[in-house]
């Protein structure tokens, strides 16, 4: 342990487990130094489309996204170099789909270009190019001139499916041919303890889209400490009330198997003298943790803080391997990281809200979105940074560890389950039994 | 002839409505971004003080039922709270230290 952690510069405000750190209260971790070969190493990338995001449960989008028979969208998945079709069916249940014609292979649902998404409502869905169709549930239907063709089962001929599931409104899908484990089994009871939190009532939306040049697990690290809020972020609160040196201090981190959650504790910003605040903020009523008042939501389930923390700030919930859930009073934010390269992914954010009743409200919830935003930029715009100096560090400069404190432990377990399920993929590869 | 976009009561913050009453976030951050500060300033020192009145005035409405000049006058307030970022924050246009980030909203709640 070091001198540092044995004897605080100033005392922890938040209870440690009893080994004395979080680090320390996950052994599996260590301490050491470590390396981000992971995020500048175009191989390990490709492991990790096999690895993880041909085998992990994915969140692709929202019930509220497929309300009816029919309803539909499509994912361009670039990491596995796929593209998918989310559909309700006439059942009412959610599946999900290559999309690809049965015949000669092409891309069966967009709209203006191929590679944009889309989305829309149908009672089937058509071929552009020679016109087949196949029914919500995948079924081949129709086929143009089918006596021209030569012995054509059509029952063996349906839309190829995608192992698709939902918890809590978040459908997921599996790529993998066979799941090693069901969604409920993969996301584990430090997620599914959140079942019950009503994110079906928060249904107004604001959608963000980035193309970043960094690699998917970077933007991640950026959102899963707080380490970097006093340098990064110095303009959260006014320069008259700024206290140089001053660190943040998590009230609670908790790691269940791939996946990991960070609450915040302390005084609610409004709460705090008005020079805290921005005039904005104090004319809204809103800011940067959002509306200051939400309209109630009755019992919260268990998995929420579930380190007991008072008073409670954010849950930041990361589920394995690319899907982020904040927490705040009464709304949420839902991050998700696409790799689209081994230096480079698309970023999407959506802030929701239970739907405003009154002007004051929706302009409550704009205020939160656009803080959320200016500080967002902030992250992004040290991630061209840090990749490319990160490259250089292990082409050039020699440099290939780097330490990580206390308040980064969830970046380290991060690394860690990504570099646990490309070692689990190796050994299914050379024929040796997995862990 | 020009166009009257706002309520009458707020006929002081006109000059501003052609440039500022904009429909979508990306609009207006675009026009954040082209803008010279001291005209960032001037519309902030313009609109600020009017910011309760204007809300007390929309929320009159139904949200889903806002009258035309009412809309235009609450796009004004989210840019005043977009340009708010600039003039209280960071004292320039663009957020300090984001570089060459962007992050598009693509999709937003009417109005």
């Amino acid at each position: 342990m070091s001198k540092a952690l044995q004897e605080p510069a100033t005392p922890h405000r938040w209870p440690r487990p009893t080994e004395g750190t979080w680090t320390q209260h996950y052994p599996e971790l260590g301490t050491s130094m470590m390396s981000f070969e992971d995020s500048v190493s175009p191989e390990f990338f490709e492991l990790e489309r096999e690895a993880i995001f041909k085998r992990a449960w994915l969140n692709v989008g929202r019930v509220e996204q497929v309300p009816k028979t029919g309803s539909y969208f499509t994912k361009e998945l670039d990491v596995a170099r796929t593209s998918l079709i989310v559909v309700r069916d006439h059942d009412g249940t959610v599946k999900a789909f290559h999309n690809v014609c049965r015949h000669r292979g092409n891309k069966l649902v967009w709209n203006e270009f191929p590679r944009e998404e889309t989305s829309g409502t149908c009672r089937q869905f058509t071929c552009k190019y020679h016109g087949w169709r196949y029914g919500l549930d995948g079924s081949l239907g129709f086929v143009q001139q089918e006596g021209e063709f030569f012995d054509l089962d059509k029952a063996a001929l349906g839309l190829r499916p995608v192992h698709c599931d939902v918890w809590a409104g978040f459908i997921f899908v599996n790529l993998d041919a066979t799941p090693r484990q069901t969604l409920r089994e993969f996301l584990g009871p430090m997620i599914t303890d959140l079942d019950g939190y009503p994110f079906d009532k928060m249904t107004e939306w604001y959608e963000f889209k980035a193309d970043n040049q960094s690699n998917w697990k970077l933007f991640a690290d950026a959102f899963q400490e707080y380490y970097h809020v006093p340098g990064l972020h110095s303009q959260q609160v006014p320069s008259a009330v700024r206290t140089p040196g001053k660190g943040f201090e998590c009230a609670h981190f908790q790691v269940d198997g791939p996946h990991r959650m960070v609450s915040t504790g302390g005084a609610r910003r409004w709460t705090m003298p008005a020079e805290f605040m921005y005039p904005i903020e104090r004319a809204t009523r809103s800011g940067l943790v959002g509306p200051w008042e939400s309209p109630e939501l009755g019992e919260l389930p268990k998995g929420l803080n579930p380190g007991r923390i008072e008073p409670w700030g954010i849950d930041n919930f990361q589920i394995f391997p690319n899907i982020e859930i904040l927490i705040y009073h009464g709304w949420y934010l839902l991050y998700r990281y696409w790799p689209t390269s081994h230096n480079t992914h698309r970023f999407e954010g959506m802030l929701c809200f239970q739907p405003a009743r009154t002007v004051r409200e929706r302009v409550e919830h704009e205020v939160a979105s656009v803080v959320f935003k200016e500080f967002a930029l902030q992250d992004a715009g040290m991630l061209t940074g840090t990749q490319t100096a990160l490259e250089s560090a292990y082409r050039t400069a020699g440099m290939t560890h780097f330490p990580v404190n206390d308040q980064e432990i969830l970046v380290r377990h991060f690394h860690k389950a990504v570099a646990d399920w490309v070692d689990v993929y190796r050994h299914d590869l050379s024929g040796v039994v997995a862990r | 002839m020009t166009t009257t976009l706002l309520p009458p009561a707020f006929a002081d913050l006109e000059r501003f409505a052609h440039d500022w009453c904009l429909k979508t976030e990306s609009e207006r951050y675009a026009r954040r971004l082209a803008s010279p500060m001291q005209e960032l300033i001037d519309f902030y020192d313009a609109c600020f003080p009017r910011i309760e009145d204007a809300l007390a005035y929309c929320d009159k409405f139904p949200l889903e039922e806002l009258p035309e000049d009412a809309i235009h006058l609450l796009h004004l307030m989210y840019s005043l709270i977009m340009v708010a970022m600039a003039v209280e924050i960071f004292q320039q246009p663009k957020p300090v230290d984001s570089a060459d980030a962007e992050l598009a909203r693509v999709s937003e709640p009417w109005p």
